[in-house]
């Protein structure tokens, strides 16, 4: 929490700092979307022509898409032409103070232990604190750039970076990779850059704090992390979004490429507004992920806890180029109430022994539906390859769903590939066991939870392990009764 | 501190405990003793409060107050201690954690300032004395990997941790060689005062060589079918249970 709250406080500064608010105040343009939009868009970021090209390309094949239905969702129809597909910073409080707010959201915050002041920026009370699409971050700057390290939000990076963005953006997710990243190219507003040179070791844990503020806003940003040969970055994303009744829209793109023997960890704590417990409200959470190991002996890692959003529909995912090359998923998914997630991992086997490990706990409550959804393929050109999944689901009642769709297709003979399953109910005489040493079922159930995801929660760094584990406590909460 | 009136119990529609009497008062041992199956096990998860097991009459009074009225765990915050006879495994949830959180919500609920992590390792280490509780165990997720023995011995460690009241010990001595059971002998009767009281449920005798009840009750299908001092412990053992069915079914 201390992390973010500096994080925080530093973006509330630097926007006074560079005093953008009054020139873009209030600044959403119309809803819907045609290539005049992504043209305005690309106007309004003022980029370079490059940009302009990706984006027309994105929109047009946008437009010749369908929106998927494999996934294990039931996905209420989104008009994207009620949409306003961009937002900038606005001076406007939503409430005047935290009176007006839902008394079971600062609630929340109290138990998260979030101090009034950040309690206010989450809430959208603060004046100065609202933060739509336009970059949030940017820590430790200076710092950084002493050892080469670019660590800026997207837009800055387009500006200062054209040619490192041109050279890696879309390489890991091509623009019309699939429906919501082909959306995502055409419209994004901004996101974070970063680029660790080569043979430097990123001292520090890098962190964006995302948010969705204005209603009736999607949000797209667009992440793209390069490692050069030999370095080293471990990455943070936090996200959180204020509780609304309406549902938005949430459509993310990260790319992570790695070079020769450079290794990239990227840790997520997704905890967006997930609908109340009537499942109104809620954030449709549509997100594509993936690292490519470009280089030989390159690792990428992706570690999630996903405790938040109505729908979450993600699968980060590992491209083994590299001969040598190393990919792999560590997931905790919560679900309680109405929420749905059907997310996984697809590890691509290109290079020859490359390794990927999958392991993805999955954990349900309420009226909640928690699928996992995987794919190990293996090329017949990655000899020697190794894959190890395993996927547990955790049920805490008997209305909540726990789902898994493993695809493998191995194309050698010398690869070897294995997959483990189980699912079990929480354990009824475990509660008792805790209950009669004093401690309440709630607080039992947390326990228990957390024990059964701390292989994953040990995967991330300390002081996003402690949020993490607070985190799946409180979503959980009224899941037993 | 602990009475039992006329107590009827029964699991998924099956009556199990048919009319138990029972009076504990403070610095009492009693122990509860009677062949497999006849409700010891019940009893004891009853007083404990689980959920499953159904009261269709009958009264227990803790401390002055309607036991049955009460929560599992406030039960156990009001100082009502049962030492399983099968401790589960819960993967993952430190020991260490595990117990500093079960004394930190008891010392809450009592209004006593929670123990720092500092505080509690010291007072874990003294406890861990007393009953041979290494820290190869305390190092692991809460019964984790344990033998049947060292989670009985862990039930007693958590006993001596929690200071309780009243103690029930579900067959803790089943399965532990005569230093184990010399080991949970000790931790009952260190925590043995005035104040406390202790009830005692096992099948043989053995325990009792070493854990002296004032009173030894037998229980058989269901009800408390003989009572007395230590002395019929000792006739138990000589004439074995059919010497009580025999006269149940005179
Ligand atoms: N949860 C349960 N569900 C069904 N039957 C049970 C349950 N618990 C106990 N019983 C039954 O109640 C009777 C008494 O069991 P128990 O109290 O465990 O006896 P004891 O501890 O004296 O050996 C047995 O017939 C047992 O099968
Ligand atoms: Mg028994």
């Amino acid at each position: 929490m201390v992390e973010q709250d500096k994080i925080l406080n530093e973006v509330t500064q630097s926007e006074y700092k560079y005093g953008f608010i009054t020139e873009i105040d209030t600044d959403i343009i119309d809803k819907g979307l045609n290539e005049d939009v992504v043209r305005t868009i690309w106007k309004k970021k003022n980029e370079p022509e490059f940009m302009l090209g990706f984006r027309l390309e994105a929109f047009r094949k946008w437009q010749k898409m369908k929106m998927p239905n494999w996934a294990y969702l039931k996905v209420p129809p989104i008009d994207f032409q009620e949409i306003s597909y961009y937002a900038a910073p606005k001076k406007k409080p939503q409430y005047e103070s935290l009176d007006e707010v839902d008394p079971e959201l600062i609630e929340t915050f109290n138990k998260l232990g979030i101090p009034l002041e950040e309690q206010k920026h989450l809430a959208g009370v603060a004046v100065d604190a609202v933060i739509d699409s336009v970059s949030v971050k940017t820590t430790f700057k200076e710092t950084l750039a002493e050892q080469g390290i670019i660590f800026c939000s997207f837009s800055e990076a387009v500006q200062e970076h054209p040619d490192l963005v041109q050279k890696y953006l879309g390489q890991a997710v091509p623009v019309a990779d699939n429906y919501f990243a082909a959306l995502n190219s055409a419209v994004f507003s901004d996101g974070s850059f970063c680029y660790i040179p080569k043979g430097v070791k990123c001292p520090m844990e890098l962190s964006t704090y995302f948010r969705i503020n204005a209603a009736n806003t999607g949000q797209f940003e667009r992440t793209l992390i390069v490692a050069d040969d030999d370095s080293y970055v471990s990455y943070l994303e936090g996200c959180t979004a204020p509780m609304r009744d309406e549902n938005q829209l949430h459509a993310a793109v990260v790319e992570i490429i790695a070079l020769d023997r450079a290794e990239v960890k990227y840790s997520t704590v997704q905890n967006w507004y997930p609908g109340d417990k009537n499942g109104k409200g809620g954030i449709y959470n549509f997100v594509t992920k993936r690292g490519v190991c470009r280089g030989v002996s390159s690792k990428i890692s992706w570690t999630q806890v996903e405790t938040g959003s109505a729908i979450t529909w993600k699968y980060p995912s590992c491209i083994l180029m590299g001969d040598n090359s190393v990919g792999e998923f560590n997931s905790v998914a919560v679900t309680n109430n109405h929420q749905q997630a059907d997310t996984g991992s697809k590890m691509i086997h290109i290079g020859k022994n490359t390794k990927s490990t999958i392991i993805s706990k999955g954990i349900s409550a309420g009226k909640s539906d928690n699928s996992y959804r995987g794919l190990v393929k293996v090329l017949p050109g990655a000899i020697n390859s190794r894959n190890f999944s395993q996927c547990d689901s955790l049920l805490l009642n008997d209305t909540c769903g726990a789902h898994t769709f493993p695809y493998i297709e191995v194309g050698n003979k010398s690869s070897i590939v294995e997959h483990e399953a189980t699912t079990s109910k929480i354990g009824e005489d475990q509660i008792f066991y805790c209950n009669q040493r004093g401690i309440d079922t709630e607080k039992a159930i947390g326990m228990i939870v957390n024990g059964y995801a701390k292989e994953v929660l040990n995967k991330l760094p300390m002081e996003f392990a402690v949020e993490a584990q607070k985190l799946l406590q409180i979503s959980l909460e009224g899941s037993v009764g | 501190m602990l009475i039992i009136k006329d107590l009827y119990v029964s699991v998924e529609g099956m009556e199990i405990l048919k009319g138990i009497n029972l009076k504990v008062k403070p610095g009492e041992i009693h122990a509860i003793m009677g062949p497999n199956g006849s409700g010891k096990s019940t009893l004891a998860n009853v007083l404990a409060g689980k959920e499953e097991y159904e009261v269709t009459s009958g009264e227990v009074t803790y401390t002055g107050e309607d036991l049955l009225e009460m929560s599992p765990e406030d039960r156990a915050r009001e100082g009502l201690f049962l030492s399983f006879q099968y401790p589960v495994e819960i993967p993952g949830v430190p020991m260490v954690n595990f117990l500093k959180t079960s004394i930190n919500e008891q010392r809450k609920y009592r209004g006593q300032e929670e123990l720092t992590a500092g505080e509690f390792l010291k007072y874990m280490r003294e406890k861990m004395e007393l009953v041979d509780m290494h820290t190869k165990l305390t190092n692991r997720s809460v019964n984790e990997g344990f033998s049947g023995g060292e989670k009985k011995k862990n039930e007693i460690f958590q006993m001596a941790l929690l200071e309780p009241k009243l103690a029930i010990l579900d067959e803790t001595d089943s399965g532990l060689d005569i230093d184990a059971l010399k080991t949970v002998a000790r931790g009952v009767n260190t925590l043995r005062s005035p104040e406390n009281a202790t009830i005692v449920v096992t099948h043989y005798q053995r325990l009792l060589d070493y854990i002296i009840p004032d009173y030894v009750h037998v229980l058989y299908q269901g009800k408390i079918v003989k009572s007395a001092g230590k002395e019929l412990a000792l006739e138990l053992e000589e004439k074995g249970y059919d010497w009580i069915k025999k006269e149940m079914a005179v």
